[in-house]
Order: C-alpha cells, then structure tokens, then sequence
C-alpha cells in the first residue's frame, strides 16, 4: 500500500474512475494544464487528454449547467467549483437543476455528477475560500454531501461519489489537503455513503463530528482521557445526507452523552439536525443534553481571529466537562 | 461606417441595425425566394397543420385553465411560427431544452399530449419522457435550461454525433447570467447548440425597451464569438429557414447561432395576469395583421394547398385529439407521496424509507 496525503488519494480517486469509465470526464477552472490550485487533478489533463479533463471559462453556474446537459446524456462528470465560496453562483444548478433533476424527470433522468469543492478553515485564506456550507447543500433534497477527514476515507467516498447515480456534492477539507500521509489502497475500492465511521472506542461521551474537526476531538479525547481518564468516543459522519444515525444513537446508548463538533456556524445546521434525530431517536438514553461545540452565527471573519473563532481541544474538552457536570 | 463584425449577408447580426430575415410576407406572398426553406408539398400542408392544431389546443387549454382543469399553464397563440418552424426544422434525434412556455415543441418532437397535461396539472409523469423523445421537461428557472443544452451539445460534440441541441427563452430570460454565461461556452467550446430566443416584446409586464440597451438581443451573440441572426418570428418558413441554416452549421462544426425571433403573445404571460394594465389595444391590432396562420393560410390557399375545409377538418380533429388526452391525462392515476419520496434517489435511503411509513 502506498503512502498518500488526501489531495493525492483525491487525485488517485479521479484517476481509477478515469481509467474505468469513459464517461467519467473532469473540468472546472484551471482544472487542465496546471491541474487546479491545490493541484488535485495535476497530470490528470496529461494521461487522458484535453477531451476528459478540461479548464472551463470562467463561469460557475455554467461549470454546473454543463454538468448537468453532459449527465442528461451519460456522462459522468465531476465539476470542481475552485473554491467553496463561490458555490453561490451555482447553487440554481447545483440545488436546484442537478438535485431535482430525477424527481422532475419522475426518474427519467438522473444526475450522475460530483461537484468536488475545497472548503474549511483554519488556513487564513481570502475571505469565501474556507466557509463550511454544508448546512446550507443538506437542506436541499436530491442530493448527497460528503466530507471526508483522512486519505483513505476519501478516495473510497470519492470512488463511491464517481459512482453513484446521484449529485454528490463532496467537500474536501483545505487544512486536511496534505495534513498528513496515511496507507492508501493501490487501484479501486469504495467507501459507502451513508455510513459513518466511529474512529475511537470511549465510554463516557460520544463526540459526532466530521472533517478536519475529527482530529481537533480526537486531540482533545485524547488530552481528556490523559488528564480526566474519561473516555471518549469519536465518531466521523464521513456522509452528512444521508446521515447515518443508527451509528450515533449506538454510541448514545453506550455513553449516554454526547456533543457535535462543527467548524460551521452554530445555528440550523448538521449539529442541529444531527440533535434533533437524537431527541427522536435516543432521548431516553441521555443523561445530559447534547451540546453544539461550534463557531458564532458570524460571518466566518478575516485571517486575523481565525484560530480563536474555529472550534480548538480546548473548547471542545471544555463542551465534553459540561455534559458530564450536567 | 464601422466593418461588421459577423458575416454579410441581410439577415445575420453586425454592428448595425439589421432587417429580420423574413420570407413570407403577412398577405401571403414570398419576398425572399432565396430563403425559401427547401420544403415538399406536403411539408408546408404539415407545417399548417401543425399551427392550426397548436391554436385549439392553446385555446382549449386556456379555457380548461380558467375552469381549474390545469394547473401552471403558459399561453403560446401568436408564438406558433416560432414555436413549431424551429422544432419542425430539427432532426428527430436533435435535443430540446425548453423554458416554461415550449410545450409545443416538446409534443411535435414527441411527448405525448397527455403527459403535457399531466406536467401542467404537476403530475411527475408529465416529466418523464419516453425514451426515444430527446427533450428536457419545461424549465421553470428563467436561463438554466440555456447551460443544459450548452452541456448536451458538448456531449454530442465529444461523441462525433451529427446531433444538435437547442435551448428557448424568451426577452427577459436573454438578461440572465446563465444565457451569457451559456453562450460563452458555447463559443469557447464551438459547440453545436442553438439558442431561440422569442423575443414577444414582454417579460411579464416589463417591456423590451426596459429589458436592455443592446441594438437586438441578436447582437449579444457577438460577445461570445458565435452567429447571430434575427428572423421574423410571425413566419414560419423564415423560422425553418434560420434553424435549418443554424442546425446545419452546428452539425458541420461551425459552432452556436444566436436566434431572435421578433414574435407576440396574443394572450396575456400566463392565465393569472392582466395584459390590460401593460398593453395597449393599438399595439394588439398592429401585431394581428402579422398572424403567423394568417400569411401561411394565404399562402398556401394561392397555391392550391389549402382551404376552409381542411382548415376545419384540422380544427375538429384537433378538438378531438385534445380531448381525448385531457381525459387520459385525468385518468391517470394520481401521484402518492410514497412515490414521490422514492424519487428522490436511485436507492431511497433509510431516512427516507422511514419517513415514507408516515404515507402509507
Ligand atoms: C430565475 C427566474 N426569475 C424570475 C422568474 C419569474 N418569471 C417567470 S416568467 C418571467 C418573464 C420571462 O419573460 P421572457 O423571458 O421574455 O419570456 P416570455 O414569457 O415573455 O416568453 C419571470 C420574471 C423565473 N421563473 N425564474
């Protein structure tokens, strides 16, 4: 097995379903020659040629409108959107064209498409190139959101993503883009959407979470576990829709507390709704009420505060002590 | 006097004011014999046909409209040369992307009736299209079906297909980012789509003087390095001609053509607005004398083809024909909520499977 940061499991991802399947085409801006800003698709133009892999003009709605006529005629295409902030210029064909694309055809047709974006912060970028939005694509029926955390997990979410039959809109993590290596699988296999993954065993709390805040907990279980003894369980949703909530209330039944982690602001979003199916769920179970451990309803602010105002082990060992003092 | 910027012939955009291309003069005669669409006999009888079909249809719609029998419904009489000359110049196998008001197109290029009934009564099955039929259900968003058609023509282009895709909207829907941005693509790409513009003066109540400060909504081809031409929108065999022209340059390799067809709605934008408080009765009489049946009625009458009685044999039969699917599209049986969750997604997820307990 080979050693790979996530943007060259990424890349790897895209190459196996490029080999695969003629359909499967790529193109977004500086997508082609240079193979993108974080070079996730670098070489990619080289081995399969301008006609797979190709730079569009400069137009999001149109990288999404197109996504959408190619995956009407069997295309598989996976669009980048270069950064998450300008998802907004797509959103009518993201949200609405490619996500109500089978319910309006009565399943006649489908959009078989991945719209790839960075996001996430911690990485003082310009402003809009690190909002968490996923609160903003899982209101939005028709359509899958993936975040991955680690290499593995996201060339196998990204296989699946190619593969599915469905927009999947997948998020990859800027401060998690080269992180670290970890053992990556030569050749294809998938991880399937919809499943979370609980990436350590705890007793005492369950702490749901996804993408570069699953390290930030995993730091602070084990910093709670090393000062406090108290045993964390931490769970990567991997899939925020659909959720994977037989995974959480599991766990619930074994912790009987729990808190979400989120770098997205606190109001209506995945820690909301992941609370909500819990009261639905698993309410019975808690000993105390699950906790948001997340940013404030600001807009996500300049470079300067960015690491005060992001989720750190420290507010989120300070979020694990109040459930348990509850 | 500055040098055009596209090519030279009358009709087709340069940076000065143009005449639209027009064939067929409102008292029937040809004025352009040079554009005269190379159509059979029969073709031109077809054409007709399909116009006055296309009339009682819009009516009978319109009533049943009014009677709370359809849902969402958008009148087209006065549209129909636009309408059925440009899908009539299209090959089966070519790829339509409507907006709201092209149900026309749809049907002549083989949706069933019925299932335009069913779309408007906001039936799903209205949406599903028979395989064989190579169209995109009405688009409701102004502009986005323009990026759908971009991307179909691409997928025609990269699999060598002699195929072309062509997309609608009308004045208003050319101020849309998606329309320039479609474009662009377009002629970035050289790919072989049509963009139909039918520009019946109104976007809603907001008139084409209030719509833009361009020379012609043709003219905005020129940004995007594709053809523009303008046609007379009330003349069918000007609009077969310019699409023909357009798809046959599509199917050459020769990239996008811009179309704006000069057209009028009779009826108001759709059956819930006032024409009244935004149009005037000199306006209205000054378009009818253009009816785009009219010209093509006295046409085809000079030349033998044509008369009151066919005229009303194609009247009943399209009564007739639209009856019998405004009962077929009643009878279907009603959508449920079950199915409508299950089509969300290939596989229908758990979440789902449990909310559909709630409806069964
Ligand atoms: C994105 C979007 N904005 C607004 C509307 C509401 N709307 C429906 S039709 C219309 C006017 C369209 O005018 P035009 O494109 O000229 O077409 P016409 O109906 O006159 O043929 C408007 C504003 C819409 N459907 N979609």
């Amino acid at each position: 097995m080979a050693q790979m940061t996530m943007i060259q499991a990424i890349k790897d991802a895209m190459r196996v379903e490029l080999e695969r399947d003629p359909n499967v085409i790529l193109f977004g801006e500086d997508v082609g020659h240079v193979g993108g800003v974080f070079r996730a698709t670098e070489g990619l133009q080289k081995e399969f040629g301008e006609d797979r892999v190709f730079d569009t003009p400069l137009a999001e709605s149109a990288i999404g409108g197109l996504a959408v006529g190619l995956g009407v005629q069997g295309f598989r295409p996976i669009a980048e959107i270069q950064f998450v902030g300008f998802i907004y210029e797509a959103l009518d064909q993201i949200c609405v064209q490619a996500a109500r694309m089978r319910y309006r055809s009565g399943g006649r047709y489908n959009s078989p498409i991945v719209f790839r974006t960075p996001f996430g912060g911690g990485v003082k970028a310009a402003e809009l190139h690190t909002d968490a939005l996923e609160g903003l694509l899982v209101q939005t029926p028709g359509i899958k959101v993936v975040v991955p955390s680690n290499p593995y997990d996201a060339k196998g979410l990204l296989i699946a993503a190619i593969r599915d039959n469905d927009p999947v809109f997948f998020m990859e993590h800027l401060n998690l883009y080269r992180a670290f290596r970890a053992e990556v699988p030569e050749g294809e296999y998938t991880v399937e959407l919809g499943k979370a993954n609980v990436v350590r065993e705890g007793s005492d709390v369950t702490i749901i979470t996804y993408g570069a805040m699953v390290h930030t907990s995993v730091k602070a279980a084990e910093e709670i576990e090393k000062t406090q003894g108290v045993k964390v369980e931490v769970i990567d949703l991997r899939t925020l829709l659909p959720l994977d909530i037989d995974t959480i209330v599991t766990s619930i039944k074994k912790t009987n507390r729990a808190i979400i982690v989120q770098e997205a602001q606190k109001t209506s979003g995945v820690a909301a709704e992941v609370i909500a199916q819990i009261n639905e769920k698993a309410i019975l179970h808690l000993e105390a009420p699950v906790l948001r451990i997340s940013p404030p309803d600001t807009v996500y602010p300049f470079a300067q505060i960015e690491d005060a105002w992001l989720p750190s082990p420290a507010s989120v060992i300070a979020g694990i002590n109040q459930v348990l003092e509850f | 006097m500055s040098k055009p910027l596209v090519s030279q012939a009358n009709y087709e955009v340069t940076t000065e004011k143009v005449e639209p291309l027009q064939v067929l003069a409102p008292d029937g005669t040809i004025v352009n014999s040079d554009k005269m669409p190379n159509l059979s006999d029969d073709q031109l009888k077809e054409l007709m046909r399909r116009m006055v079909f296309t009339r009682v249809w819009d009516e009978r719609a319109v009533n049943l409209g009014r009677q709370g029998r359809l849902g969402f419904y958008a009148p087209v009489s006065g549209q129909e040369a636009s309408m059925i000359g440009s899908e009539f110049a299209l090959n089966k196998d070519d790829f339509i992307c409507p907006g709201y008001r092209d149900m026309p197109q749809l049907v002549w290029h083989g949706l069933p009736l019925y299932q335009a009934f069913l779309y408007s009564r906001g039936h799903q099955h209205g949406g599903q299209i028979p395989q064989d039929v190579h169209v995109l259900m009405p688009q409701i968003i102004i502009g986005a079906q323009i990026l759908h058609a971009t991307g179909v023509a691409m997928a025609f282009k990269k699999r060598n297909q002699p195929r072309v895709a062509i997309t609608y909207t009308g004045d208003g829907g050319s101020s849309e980012g998606d329309f320039y941005e479609g474009m662009n693509f377009a002629g970035a790409f050289k790919l072989p789509v049509i963009y139909f513009v039918q520009n019946n003066g109104y976007a809603i109540t907001t008139p084409y003087s209030k719509q833009t400060g361009a020379l012609s909504v043709a003219h905005k081809a020129l940004a995007a390095g594709i053809k523009g031409v303008q046609v007379d929108g009330m003349d069918v065999l000007a609009v077969v001609q310019a699409v023909t022209e357009a798809a046959e340059r599509g199917r050459r390799g020769e990239g996008a053509t811009l179309i704006e067809a000069l057209t009028y709605r009779y009826r108001p934008h759709s059956l819930a607005d006032d024409t009244t408080k935004y149009r005037t009765k000199d306006e209205e009489s000054d378009w009818e004398p253009r009816d785009p049946l009219t010209r093509m009625r006295l046409f085809l009458t000079k030349k033998g083809l044509w008369n009151e009685e066919i005229e009303a044999q194609v009247k009943e039969e399209a009564k007739a024909t639209v009856a019998e699917h405004i009962k077929k599209a009643e009878e279907t049986e009603k959508m449920t909520v079950s199915g409508l969750i299950d089509s969300m997604f290939e596989v229908t997820p758990s979440h789902l499977e449990e909310q559909k307990q709630a409806y069964k």
